[in-house]
C-alpha cells in the first residue's frame, strides 16, 4: 500500500483521559502514608494519551515508511543483511526459554544453560577456536571486550604494551574499540592489492605492540592471503592477532580463523548467524579465544559437570563483568536455531552461495562501475562513482535513485581507502531474480547519470520523503518534541 | 536450503557469467593449507518441526516457571499489553538495517524521535540518545561521559548501585588511568552523605548512585546534587526500575546532570537477561559527549517534516579513536518495545502501573514483617523492592522456601558483608494479594 497519509508524532494526536491498556485496580489496601520520605512528580507533563486503536494504526503507519529485508534486497556491505528465518522468531518466543529471571537459580534455567553451552561448542567448531564468551552486546562491545584479553593478558606479563595496528581499511570500531581499552592506534596503509603488506608490519611490530586487529576478508572483500605470515609477524614480537569476524559470512565452512593462527576474534550473530537488525539492535557479539586467553574471559563462565550446567564466578583472572547477566539471550537462541538449520553441508553452502552472489554482480557491473581493486573478492565488492563523476554525479545521488527503483542501496563512502565507496554484499539469500533488479537498475542509473544527471541529483522522488537536509539538522539540533 | 533460493541451474549460470567452471575456483585466493579438507563437525540439518522439538524439551527443563518468583534486582517480571507483541513483530521493523538511508527508514526515525521525547520526559533532562546495550554497560557509559565533560580522574559511586553495574564499570575504566571510588550506604540504605562528603574533592568528575538503589531505597537526589554541585562534580542517576518515574520526580528536576538506567521493564521479557534496553539522558550542554546514536528533526527537499540521524561526528564511524564510544548497533529494537509500551499505557497508564506497584509492595513488606523474626532492614522510602532481615543466614530459609515453590528473593550476602541475613524482595503488579498472602504464610511455617 502506498502511504499516503503523513503521520504526525503521537504527541500531537494526544489528547487527554485515553489509555491504551486497561489495567486490573488495586487488591490490596490503599495507603497513603508510603508516600512519606518520597519526592513525587506533579504530572507527567505532555506523556501521549492515546487509544489501543490510535497505538495500532501509528505503529502500523510507521511501520510501512520502513524499507526491510522482508521486502527486498539490502546490499550494505558488512552488514550482511541475510534473510531472517521466521522459525527462530518462534524459539526466541518460547515463554518456556525466554520467561526465566536471570537470577533464578541455576537449577531451575538448566534447559537455557544447556543451549548457551551448546552455542559456544558450535561456535568454537565453526571458527576453530578454543572457548567462547557470550556475554558482549553487539560487534563492537565484542572488540572492546577482546581487546581487553589481550591487554590483561600483556598486564599479568607486567607490561600491557602500549599501541595496536589497524590498516586503514577497517571499520571505525576497531580504532575506537582498542582506543576505549587504553591503547594507541597505529594506522597500517593498504598497499596496492588493498591489503596488508608484510613489509609495512614488520617494519610496525615492535614489543610495545599489543596486537594487530586484522578484518579477513576485509572491507574489500579481499582475503588476506598470507593471514599466517601475518600472525607469525606478530607472534614473533610477543603480539597477539585480534580478528573482526564481522566477514565471517565469507569463510563459515571454508576455512577456520583459528586455523590461521588468530588468537581472538569476535562474530556479530547478527550478521553471519541471521539474527534480525531490528533498526538498529539488539546485535550479539561474541568473542572466540584461544586457549592462552581463555583465563582472562568475563564472568560468569558456563561449565558442565555430569550434566549439570554451572555459573563460575570465581575466576581470578577474569577482566570482570563487560554487561549485566549473561548476554543477548534471545539473539543466542535464534542464532542456535539456525546453526542447526543448516546443519555442516548447510553452512558451507551459505558461505558459497554468498560468494557467488557476490562474484555475479561484481563481474555484471565490471566496467560500467569503477572498480579500484582488481584483487579477487569473496563476499562483497566495493564499486566506486569513479565514472559517474565525469557527469557531476555522485554515490550519494546514485544510491538516493536506487531508492526510486525500490532497492536498497549499498553501504556509501565505506572503506575509507576507496573515495566515492559503494561497498555491496548480497548475501546468500538472494534469488537470482533479485540479484539481476539490481545489476538492471545500477546500468540503468549509470545511463541515467550519463542522459539526465539533474534526475539522480535530486532523487529520491518516490519516497515517502525527499532527500532530507542533515546539515540542517546538525547545525540546528531538535532531538525531541516540545509543547508549543 | 530453504533460505537459500539459488537452483542448480542458476548457479551453472551464474558461474559462467562469471567465467569460472565451479564455486571452488572463487575461493583460490585462500591458502590450499588453511582450507577445511571435509565439513565441520556440526549437528543437523534439523527440519523446522525438529528444531521446535529440540527447543521445547530445554524449556522443559526450566522449571523457573512452575515456582512463584519475588526476584527482581535490575530484571522484572511486569505485565505486557498484547499490542507490544504484535506490532513489535512486524517485518517492517523486525528486519531493517540501522537507518542510514533516511528517506526509507522514517519508521524507524519517528519512533527513536518518540523514545528520546519520552525518555526526556520521565527523567527531566533535555535530550536522550537513542539506546545504549543495557543498564549496566549505560552506567560505565555515564561516568565515562562525565569524565569526558570535568576531565578529571576520580569518579564516586555509590556501594548501593547494581552489583553488576559496579562490576561492568570497573572493568570498562580500569585501563584508563581513572580511579573509582565506593561510597557506603547509611542506616536508611541510602548513600551515606557524610561518607560522600569526604570522598568528593577537587579532583572529582562525578557521583553515580542509583534511585531506587539496589536495595529498592529510594535516593535523596535533592541533597546529593547540591553535595556533588558544590564540589564541581556532576550528578548521574542510574535507575533499574524506570517504572518509578512514573510516580517519583524527575531526577533531572531534582539536580541530575546525566541519567541512565535499564528499561526491560518497559515491555521486555525476562528473557534470561537479554536483550534489555539501556538508556541515556542529559543536559543538553554536554551533548558533544553523549555516547551512541541520536534522532533529528529536519526537513527534506519540499519543507516536509522528517528524521534523520545525527551528531554523528561524536561516533566512531566518523571520528574513529575519537569517538566518544564505540557503540555501534545498540537496542534499536528493544526501545520500539518500550516507545509501544509507554504509548499504549500512556500517561494515566504508567501513573497506575506505578501505583500498583508502589501499594502491593507495601502490602506486602507490611505483611511480611509481621511475620514473627522478620524485619526490614532500611528504613529508606521504597517502591517496588525491600530488603528484609531474617533471624538466620538467607540461604538456608532461601532453601526452604524453594522446596515449596517459592522464589523468595534474591540474597545480599556475597555482595555485601554483613548482609548474610537479608534478601531483597520485589513485588510488582503481577503479584495479586493472593500471591503475596501465600509468600507469607509458607515464609511463617518455614521460620516456625
Amino acid at each position: 500500500m502506498i502511504n499516503v497519509i503523513r503521520e504526525p508524532l503521537i504527541f500531537e494526536i494526544s489528547s487527554p483521559g485515553k489509555s491504551g491498556v486497561r489495567l486490573p485496580n488495586l487488591d490490596v489496601p490503599e495507603k497513603l502514608d508510603v508516600l512519606e520520605g518520597l519526592t513525587v512528580r506533579e504530572d507527567l507533563e505532555g506523556f501521549p494519551e492515546v487509544s489501543e486503536t490510535e497505538v495500532t494504526r501509528h505503529f502500523t503507519r510507521l511501520s510501512q515508511m520502513n524499507y526491510c529485508v522482508d521486502f527486498g534486497f539490502y546490499p550494505l556491505g558488512s552488514c550482511t543483511m541475510k534473510y531472517n528465518p521466521k522459525l527462530n522468531e518462534k524459539v526466541a518466543g518460547m515463554a518456556s526459554l525466554a520467561g526465566v529471571h536471570p537470577l533464578a537459580p541455576e537449577k531451575l534455567a538448566q534447559g537455557n544453560l544447556e543451549l548457551m553451552k551448546t552455542l559456544e561448542k558450535l561456535l568454537c567448531e565453526i571458527t576453530g577456536m578454543d572457548a567462547v564468551s557470550l556475554q558482549p552486546a553487539a560487534g563492537a562491545h565484542g572488540e572492546l571486550t577482546g581487546m581487553m584479553l589481550i591487554r590483561a593478558y600483556h598486564e599479568a606479563q607486567g607490561n600491557p604494551r602500549k599501541y595496536v595496528l589497524i590498516p586503514d581499511s577497517a571499520h571505525g570500531t576497531n580504532p575506537s574499540s582498542a582506543h576505549i581499552c587504553g591503547y594507541v592506534v597505529r594506522e597500517i596503509k593498504s598497499n596496492d592489492r588493498g591489503t596488508i603488506s608484510l613489509e609495512d608490519l614488520a617494519r610496525e611490530m615492535t614489543e610495545e605492540v599489543a596486537a594487530l586487529m586484522v578484518t579477513n576478508p576485509n572491507t574489500l572483500g579481499v582475503f588476506e592471503s598470507e593471514i599466517c605470515q601475518i600472525s607469525e609477524i606478530v607472534h614473533a614480537k610477543g603480539g597477539f592477532v585480534y580478528m573482526d569476524g564481522a566477514n565471517l559470512n565469507a569463510l563459515a565452512g571454508i576455512t577456520r580463523p583459528g586455523d590461521m593462527k588468530v588468537d581472538v576474534l569476535h562474530l556479530n550473530l547478527h550478521k553471519t548467524f541471521s539474527t534480525p537488525h531490528g533498526g538498529g539492535g539488539p546485535g550479539s557479539g561474541p568473542v572466540a579465544v584461544k586457549k592462552i586467553l581463555e583465563p582472562y574471559l568475563p564472568v560468569p563462565i558456563i561449565e558442565e559437570k555430569d550434566g549439570q550446567y554451572h555459573l563460575n564466578y570465581n575466576r581470578p583472572k577474569s577482566i570482570g563483568r563487560v554487561k549485566s547477566f549473561y548476554g543477548q539471550f534471545l539473539v543466542m537462541l535464534k542464532a542456535l536455531a539456525y546453526i542447526l538449520a543448516l546443519g555442516p553441508a548447510g553452512l558451507r553452502e551459505m558461505t558459497e552461495i554468498a560468494v557467488l552472489n557476490s562474484n555475479y554482480i561484481r563481474k555484471s557491473l565490471e566496467g560500467v562501475y569503477h572498480l579500484k581493486y582488481d584483487s579477487p573478492t569473496l563476499h562483497e565488492c566495493v564499486f566506486s562513482d569513479k565514472f559517474q563523476k565525469d557527469f557531476g554525479v555522485s554515490n550519494l545521488d546514485i544510491s538516493k535513485r536506487l531508492l526510486d527503483y525500490g532497492l536498497h542501496p549499498p553501504t556509501m563512502s565505506f572503506p575509507l581507502i576507496v573515495h566515492g565507496a559503494l561497498m555491496i554484499e548480497p548475501t546468500e539469500t538472494e534469488s537470482r531474480r533479485d540479484l539481476d533488479l539490481f545489476i538492471e537498475a545500477m546500468k540503468a542509473i549509470d545511463r541515467e547519470a550519463r542522459e539526465n544527471p539533474e534526475l539522480l541529483r535530486t532523487a529520491p522522488h518516490i519516497t515517502y520523503v525527499r532527500r532530507l537536509d542533515e546539515v540542517q539538522a546538525a547545525r540546528n539540533p531538535i532531538l525531541r518534541w516540545e509543547k508549543k | 536450503m530453504s533460505y537459500i533460493p539459488i537452483s542448480e541451474q542458476d548457479k551453472k549460470e551464474m558461474l559462467a557469467r562469471i567465467g569460472v567452471e565451479s564455486v571452488e575456483d572463487l575461493f583460490c585466493c585462500i591458502p590450499e593449507s588453511i582450507r577445511l579438507k571435509g565439513l565441520l563437525n556440526l549437528p543437523g540439518p534439523l527440519s523446522e518441526p525438529e528444531i521446535l522439538e529440540y527447543f521445547e524439551e530445554r524449556g522443559k527443563k526450566n522449571s523457573f516457571d512452575r515456582y512463584l518468583s519475588f526476584l527482581g534486582g535490575g530484571a522484572y517480571d511486569h505485565f505486557i499489553p498484547a499490542v507490544v507483541d504484535y506490532l513489535s513483530s512486524r517485518g517492517e521493523f523486525v528486519s531493517p538495517y540501522t537507518p542510514y538511508q533516511p528517506e526509507v527508514s522514517q519508521g524507524t526515525l519517528q519512533v527513536i524521535f518518540e523514545f528520546q521525547t519520552l525518555i526526556c520526559q520521565l527523567t527531566g533532562l533535555d535530550i536522550a540518545n537513542a539506546s545504549l546495550y543495557d543498564g549496566a554497560t549505560g552506567a560505565a557509559e555515564a561516568v565515562l561521559m562525565a569524565n569526558r565533560v570535568k576531565n578529571k580522574k576520580r569518579l564516586l559511586v555509590a556501594s548501593n548501585v547494581h552489583p553488576e553495574y559496579r562490576q561492568v564499570i570497573y572493568t570498562y575504566t580500569r585501563n584508563l588511568g581513572l580511579e573509582v571510588v565506593e561510597i557506603p550506604y547509611d542506616r536508611l540504605g541510602r548513600v551515606d552523605q557524610k561518607g560522600l562528603e569526604s570522598a568528593l574533592n577537587s579532583h572529582t568528575s562525578v557521583l553515580l548512585c542509583q534511585s531506587p538503589n539496589y536495595f529498592g531505597v529510594v535516593e535523596d537526589l535533592k541533597s546529593l546534587g547540591e553535595l556533588t554541585h558544590r564540589h564541581d562534580a556532576l550528578l548521574a542517576v542510574v535507575i533499574s526500575e524506570p517504572l518509578s518515574l512514573g510516580l517519583l520526580e524527575a531526577p533531572g528536576k531534582l539536580g541530575a546532570d546525566i541519567v541512565t538506567g535499564e528499561a526491560q521493564s518497559f515491555g521486555l521479557p525476562l528473557s534470561y537477561g537479554g536483550p534489555y534496553l539501556g538508556f541515556m539522558a542529559c543536559k543538553k550542554e554536554f551533548v558533544r559527549q553523549l555516547p551512541g546514536r541520536i534522532a533529528g528533526q529536519t526537513v527534506d527537499a519540499e519543507g516536509r517534516r522528517g528524521f534523520v540521524l545525527t551528531l554523528s561526528t561524536r561516533e566512531q564511524h566518523i571520528r574513529r579513536e575519537k569517538a566518544t564510544s564505540n557503540i555501534c548497533t545498540n537496542q534499536a529494537h528493544c526501545a520500539l518495545r518500550a516507545t509501544i509500551y509507554l504509548e499504549t499505557l500512556g500517561r494515566q497508564g504508567l501513573k497506575k502501573m506505578a501505583w500498583l506497584n508502589l501499594q502491593k509492595a507495601a502490602y506486602a513488606l507490611e505483611t511480611l514483617t509481621a511475620i514473627p523474626g522478620v524485619s526490614r532492614k532500611f528504613g529508606g522510602p521504597v517502591f517496588n523492592e525491600f530488603v528484609l532481615e531474617f533471624p538466620t543466614d538467607w540461604n538456608r530459609i532461601k532453601q526452604k522456601l524453594e522446596e515449596k515453590g517459592i522464589l523468595g528473593g534474591l540474597a545480599l550476602g556475597e555482595a555485601y558483608q554483613g548482609l548474610e541475613k537479608c534478601a531483597l524482595v520485589t513485588i510488582t503488579e503481577k503479584h495479586s494479594r493472593e500471591k503475596i498472602d501465600r509468600y507469607a504464610q509458607v515464609l511463617r511455617e518455614v521460620l516456625k
